[in-house]
Parts: structure tokens; C-alpha cells; sequence
């Protein structure tokens, strides 16, 4: 690595500071517009009419058809004596009836065809809110007619305060940032210690991830023992990697380009490879599937999603206190720090580093579960890490490249940026705000918040 | 059971074929970011959407006629080098690797969002822009045409005619600038940066220049790639694309004029035979290999690549026709 260099000859630095800043002109003008696209479409896809009205005529004489449901708020009380109406194609009410104690209602519905549902607002206990107070629904016979109503706040709807959207947004985001710095700090780790950029860092997340649902939903082993193994297996798998293939290049005094090309291809074998055992859908963990958001007064979350940030805390702490006060830690901190002043004052380099493979694969697997759990929605798919890969990388650059808690502190960082620009802009444009503050620090600030200048050569 | 004869044929049109054409392009351009400056450009498939998008939208959605399109392609791939190389070309190769992969995605992340389907089709992507092309075809567009068992549509084989003239003129290209004193600015660049800045060389400028260049040939192979195929889909964009650029031109060996367009022949011929042949082994009641099932064989194609591009860079990152000593490998 060379020496930091403050000023490159190039651009004189006027010209330089004008190109950034143009530069970052144009970044925020492409989110701006890709914000303003993103609104414009929904707001003209709410303009169809509200319902296809099928008029088939009816058979002359038939029984009624049932129709049923619970009512369940999402803090999981039952919901009792409210009030349900069934509406048919031109808006008159056939039926209605009222939940029993445990939540229950049912109707009869004369004909077969499209029915509107619909809850009586002013029947609800007070403060109960409905997400989705009507339901459509074709009755045929022969079929369960099951209607579910949806209760809660909207997200960032009109219900609910802006104070509580923002604290909703910003807990999500932490969650996210946690789960980011987990699989993170392993990644930083590994540069810092080897100089090793490694792309197939994800494939040791998705791994981790396929496992403990293999385990979880093949072998009917509980989710938490099942992750328990998966991470001891990706202890091993970091370790397998280092010992079978790094530990051989770096003896051989591989570049580190030629390095790195070699874990894009190993990223790439990887990731297939999973492909063919997995397949290419989203599969679901078979614990914590459907839990509904229990209510902390201040904040609604559901159990899972308070797990990953009590797990992530608990293990990036452990992670600090490790590097803080332990030898090998300390060792870690010396060899990331200067590699051959750390040798010759006789650490094991060679072993640092795979206990640092260890350790890396082994958070990459814990990652995976808690992605998977919380940001995927219980499930896991063969892309999940490479997905993540990409905002690793923002966080980790933002951070620092090379240090533990600059890559903590990015992650954090960028997992609020996503939750909180997926406010703003499209769904499934929501991993590009992560990306662009990539682009963005290295413009303003390359060697990241806590990064040494000297890192980035 | 397995049919030789059609192993061959389907090898040797894979051999001349749209994909060879269009990742020999990707890899001319790589030639000279990794083979000869020694920048490492993770995106290039970015830059070959940003040259099919950007003529596609530009013939659609503002009525451009078709070679003024092409010119928008062309200049999308500039703005693009120039957007991904400020920030990054002063600093460490692999902060342009990562930056480069990252705008690739946004990219295709942009291209394929629902959001964006009245501009660039969402996720149908984009159709009925190069009608003007065919229409230009000296062959029968709907016959096919025979060369000794080997069949292409007339409408391909205009195609591919262009692709490898566009092929020919980039290599020359290439081989005039290389040989010109800015090419051993470049080389020397790639060798020792420090040195070349020590002769008062503007390395940032020198640099920025052949990520634009190699920029701009990916771009006119997404031109290319996109006249061929008649439609654009944002997903044939991912990541795994650049990769394969990078498999071809290590195959042929970097910084060597002919290297990426042999290396991306010899990487379809096999790639089409080793293909074909598993799909016709694991096929039928009773297959010649049952421990793979038919429907894996295109994921396999992934894992093949992937182990083929790290088992060459650790014990022949020179390919067929480079020199070792002249293939970039550490960090700077």
C-alpha cells in the first residue's frame, strides 16, 4: 500500500471541487426523479374503477352459500361484536351479522357471485384501527368462503402520526443496519487483515441462510438449534475456504487482483451451485412465519424482528469485547494494523487470519438467518447474499474499509438510508439509495467516517 | 445417443454467433481497462445496458430515427465512464471494482422497476426500436441459410455480419491506439503509476480516457447485442454478464490485441458444446448422466465459468496468448 498522496495532479483543485459537486448534483437529481416517477405512477393506477362487476345471471333457486370469519387484531385479541355487512353488485345489503366472543362471524349470502364485505367502523371497540375494512370476494358453492379483514395502522398511512412513521421507519432501519454490520464486520475483518476484497462474501451469508432452513424444514429441527449449526457450519466453511484456497495464494505470493478475480469466480461457482440444490424460488423457514406486531407503547414490532436487533446487538458487542480485550482480538487489531510489525513481534499471522475466517463465516451465517428472517419475511432465496453484498460494501466503505467499527457504524448507516428511502421511492427500487451514498462518500470522503487516509492509496 | 454432429454445428454457430460478437466487444473493452491500464471494471455490463437502453429509449420514447440512437447509446456510455471515474479513479482498483458493480445493478435495479415501465418496460423491457436495421438486411430475413450444416436466419446473419465488422473496426482501433505513444502511456500506467506521473503524465487524465474508451465499447456492444436479438430485457443485464466478459478475456489472454475476441470464441465454442452436451446426456427415460437433472444444466454453465475463471487466474492468468508479466495481478 502506498503512502497517502493529499493532492493528485490531474484536475487543478477548483476544477476537481466543481466536477464533485456536479457530480453530486446529478446523483441527487437521478434519486429526485426516480422519487417523483415513483409517485406519479401509483397515484394514476388508483384512478381504475374500483371493481369489476360480473353480472351473471343467477340460477333461480338455490340455498345460500356461508360465508365466514375471524376477526383478529393485530395484537392478537379476538375482536367481539362488531358489526358485518355483505353488499352485492349494486351496493345493497343482503346480510349482516355481528362477531361472536371469540372473534367469529358468519352470513349467508343468497346467490352465488361478487359480495363486498364490509366492517361497520362504528362497531369496532375504540382503538382498533382497520388497514382493510372491505374485502371482495366471488362466492361460489362448493368452496370455504373464508374473508379475512385486515386491522392496524397503515404504514406511513394517514392513521398514524408522523412522529410514529418516523420511528417506525428508524427501528426498521436499525434492524436492517444490524444485520448489515453483522455480515459486515466479517467482510472488513477480512480486508484488514489479508487486503482480500472478497465478492464471495454473500455466498458465505446465503449458505449460512440455506442451511438452517435445511435443517429447519427438512430435518424438523427448530429454528434457533438449526441456526446454532448453521453458524458452527459456517465457522467451518470460513475456515475451509482460507485453509483450501487463500492460505495456498497467499503462500504463493498471489496479487491481490489476482485474488480477488478468483473470489468472483468462486462467488459465482458458489452461487449456482446453491441454485441447483435450492432452486430459484423463495422458500419459507418453518418457525416465526406468521407473528403479528405486539404493541410496546411507544412502538409496534413483532417478535422476530425484536430478536434480530436484541441477537445483532448482543453478537456485535460480543464481536467488540473480543477485539477489545481478548489476545486473539488484540492480535486481529495488530495484524490489521501492520502485518509484518505484528509478525515479528511473533504473532501467528497465518493463524489470525483463519481464526478471522472463522469468525467471519460464522457472523455470515448468522446474518443469513436474521436477513432472511426479518428483511425477507422468513424466507430465503439463492440471491439473498449477493444482494446484500452490494449494501455490505456501501456500509463498509462508508465506514472505513478495513476497520470493525467504521464498518459497523456504516451499516447502520445505510440499512436507515434504505428503510428510509423506500418511503420515498418505489419498493423495488429501495436498495438503490444504499448504493448511491457508495458513490457519494468516495466522491466526498473516500476513506469513509473512520477510515485511516492512508488505506486508500 | 448423443448426436456429435449437432454438438458441432451448434458449437461453431456459438463460435461466430451474436453471443461470442457481443461478449467480444464487452471484452475488447475490458482489453483496455484491466489488460492494458490495469482498472478493474466489474460493470461493463452496465455500460452495454446503458448503450442498448439508451437506444432504445431514445428511438421509442423521442421518436430519434435509429442511427441517432445509436450515437445516444454511444454518448450514454461515455457519461457513464465519466459519472463512475471521478470519484473512484484517484483512489485504490478495487473501489472501481466495487463502484462499478454496484452502478451495474442500480442500473439494471432502475431498468426492470415497475416505476419505470412507461420509459424503459419495467421488467418486459423494450421491443419494435430496430425494425430500420433489418430492413436494411441484403438477405432473405426469414430463409435460413446453410454453410456445411451450420444454419442462421438471414435476419442473424445480417447481424452477425455487422457485429464482426463492428468487431474488426475496434480491433483495429485498438491496435493503432496500443502501438501509438499513448498506448505506452497506458502500459506504463498499469506498470508503475508512480513513474509515470514522476515523467509529468496526467495519470488521472490517461486513465479516465480508457475507462471512457473501453467504456464506449461496451456500450456499442450492447448497441450491437441489442439490433441482434430485436428486444432489450432488463435481467439479461446482471451481474454474471461482466463476468463472463472477464472469463473470455483471461481465456485469450489481456493485453494482447486478438485476446479477448479469440478468448470469447474459444469461451461460447465450449461453453455451447459442454451445454449441449449435458442437456442431451441428462434428457430422455433413461439418461446417459442421472445424478443431474435436465432443468439444472443452464445453472451449471454458472458454476463451470466460475470455477474456470478462478482455477486461470491462480495458474495461467495469461490465458492462451498473453504474457505473464504484463497481466496486472496485485493491488495497487
Amino acid at each position: 500500500m502506498r503512502p497517502a498522496r493529499p493532492e493528485e495532479s490531474g484536475f487543478t483543485r477548483p476544477v476537481a471541487c466543481l466536477l464533485r459537486a456536479l457530480l453530486g448534483a446529478v446523483i441527487v437529481a437521478l434519486i429526485a426523479i426516480a422519487a417523483l416517477l415513483g409517485l406519479a405512477v401509483p397515484a394514476l393506477a388508483t384512478q381504475q374503477p374500483p371493481h369489476g362487476t360480473s353480472s351473471q345471471p343467477a340460477p333461480p333457486e338455490q340455498p345460500g352459500l356461508p360465508v365466514s370469519g375471524t376477526l383478529r387484531n393485530v395484537d392478537g385479541t379476538l375482536l367481539a361484536g362488531v358489526r358485518v355487512q355483505a353488499l352485492d353488485a349494486s351496493g345493497r345489503q343482503v346480510a349482516a351479522t355481528t362477531s361472536n366472543t371469540s372473534g367469529r362471524w358468519e352470513l349467508t349470502v343468497p346467490t352465488e357471485g361478487e359480495y363486498t364485505f364490509r366492517i361497520d367502523r362504528q362497531s369496532l371497540p375504540p382503538g382498533v384501527t382497520v388497514l382493510q375494512g372491505e374485502v371482495v370476494r366471488d362466492v361460489a358453492p362448493g368452496t370455504l368462503s373464508l374473508v379475512v379483514f385486515r386491522f392496524g395502522a397503515q404504514r406511513a398511512g394517514l392513521q398514524t402520526s408522523a412522529s410514529a412513521t418516523v420511528l417506525r421507519v428508524l427501528v426498521d432501519g436499525i434492524r436492517f443496519g444490524l444485520v448489515i454490520g453483522i455480515t459486515g464486520v466479517g467482510l472488513s475483518l477480512i480486508f484488514g487483515t489479508t487486503g482480500l476484497t472478497n465478492f464471495a462474501h454473500g455466498e458465505l451469508v446465503t449458505i449460512g441462510a440455506v442451511l438452517a432452513w435445511t435443517l429447519n424444514v427438512a430435518f424438523g429441527l427448530q429454528l434457533i438449534w438449526a441456526t446454532l449449526l448453521a453458524i458452527v457450519a459456517g465457522a467451518a466453511l470460513g475456515a475451509a475456504t482460507d485453509l483450501a484456497i487463500w492460505r495456498p495464494m497467499r503462500r504463493r505470493r498471489a496479487g491481490l487482483i489476482a485474488q480477488l478475480v478468483i473470489s468472483i469466480g468462486l462467488a459465482l461457482a458458489l452461487r449456482y451451485l446453491v441454485l441447483i440444490y435450492f432452486g430459484g424460488r423463495s422458500e419459507s423457514f418453518a418457525d416465526y412465519t406468521n407473528q403479528v406486531e405486539r404493541n410496546y407503547g411507544f412502538i409496534s414490532i413483532t417478535d422476530k424482528d425484536l430478536a434480530t436487533i436484541v441477537i445483532s446487538l448482543a453478537v456485535l458487542l460480543g464481536v467488540a469485547l473480543l477485539l477489545q480485550r481478548t489476545r486473539i482480538g488484540k492480535a486481529m487489531r495488530a495484524v490489521a494494523d501492520n502485518r509484518d510489525l505484528a509478525a515479528s513481534s511473533g504473532i501467528n499471522v497465518e493463524r489470525v487470519v483463519l481464526f478471522v475466517w472463522m469468525l467471519a463465516g460464522a457472523l455470515a451465517a448468522l446474518g443469513g438467518v436474521l436477513f432472511g428472517l426479518s428483511e425477507l419475511g422468513g424466507t430465503v432465496q439463492y440471491e439473498m447474499g449477493f444482494s446484500l453484498l452490494l449494501l455490505m460494501f456501501a456500509g463498509v466503505i462508508l465506514g472505513g474499509l478495513g476497520t470493525a467499527y467504521g464498518a459497523l457504524l456504516g451499516c447502520l448507516v445505510v440499512g436507515v438510508l434504505v428503510q428510509v428511502s423506500a418511503q420515498v421511492i418505489p419498493v423495488d427500487l429501495k436498495y438503490l439509495g444504499g448504493l448511491a451514498v457508495l458513490i457519494v462518500i468516495l466522491v466526498i470522503r473516500p476513506q469513509g467516517l473512520l477510515g485511516s487516509r492512508a488505506r486508500i492509496g | 445417443m448423443i448426436d456429435f454432429a449437432s454438438l458441432l454445428a451448434n458449437g461453431i454457430a456459438a463460435l461466430v454467433g451474436p453471443s461470442a460478437i457481443f461478449f467480444a466487444l464487452l471484452a475488447i473493452g475490458l482489453n483496455v481497462h484491466f489488460g492494458y491500464c490495469g482498472l478493474l471494471n466489474f460493470g461493463q455490463i452496465g455500460f452495454a445496458l446503458v448503450g442498448g437502453y439508451g437506444m432504445g429509449i431514445a428511438v421509442l420514447n423521442f421518436g430519434l430515427p435509429l442511427w441517432a440512437g445509436v450515437l445516444v447509446g454511444i454518448v450514454a456510455g461515455v457519461v457513464l465512464a465519466l459519472l463512475l471515474g471521478i470519484p473512484t479513479l484517484r483512489l485504490r482498483a478495487d473501489y472501481l471494482a466495487i463502484v462499478t458493480i454496484a452502478a451495474a445493478e442500480i442500473l439494471r435495479l432502475i431498468t426492470r422497476s415497475t416505476s419505470m415501465t412507461d420509459f424503459s418496460g419495467g421488467t418486459q423491457g423494450l421491443t419494435g426500436y430496430g425494425g430500420s436495421f433489418r430492413q436494411l438486411s441484403p438477405f432473405d430475413n426469414g430463409r435460413f441459410y446453410d454453410f456445411y450444416g451450420v444454419r442462421f436466419l438471414g435476419q442473424d446473419l445480417w447481424a452477425i455480419c455487422v457485429g464482426w465488422a463492428v468487431v474488426g473496426l475496434s480491433l483495429i482501433l485498438v491496435f493503432l491506439l496500443v502501438r501509438s505513444p499513448w498506448g505506452r502511456v497506458l502500459k506504463a500506467i498499469r506498470e508503475d503509476e508512480d513513474a509515470v506521473r514522476a515523467l509529468g503524465k496526467n495519470v488521472f487524465s490517461y486513465k479516465m480516457q480508457a475507462l471512457v474508451l473501453g467504456g464506449v465499447f461496451g456500450a456499442v456492444g450492447g448497441i450491437v447485442f441489442a439490433l441482434t436479438t430485436q428486444s432489450l430485457t432488463p435481467d439479461f443485464y446482471s451481474p454474471p454478464q461482466t463476468f463472463f466478459a472477464y472469463a473470455a478475456l483471461i481465456i485469450g489472454g489481456a493485453g494482447r490485441v486478438f485476446g479477448p475476441v479469440i478468448g470469447s470464441m474459444i469461451f461460447w465454442f465450449v461453453l455451447s458444446i459442454t451445454d449441449n452436451f449435458l442437456r442431451q446426456a441428462t434428457a430422455g427415460s433413461n439418461p446417459l448422466i442421472s445424478f443431474i437433472d435436465n432443468q439444472d444444466v443452464g445453472a451449471i454453465r454458472f458454476v463451470l465459468v466460475g470455477v474456470a475463471l478462478a482455477v486461470l487466474m491462480a495458474f495461467r492468468p495469461q490465458g492462451i496468448f498473453g504474457k505473464r508479466s504484463e497481466v496486472l495481478l496485485d493491488a495497487r
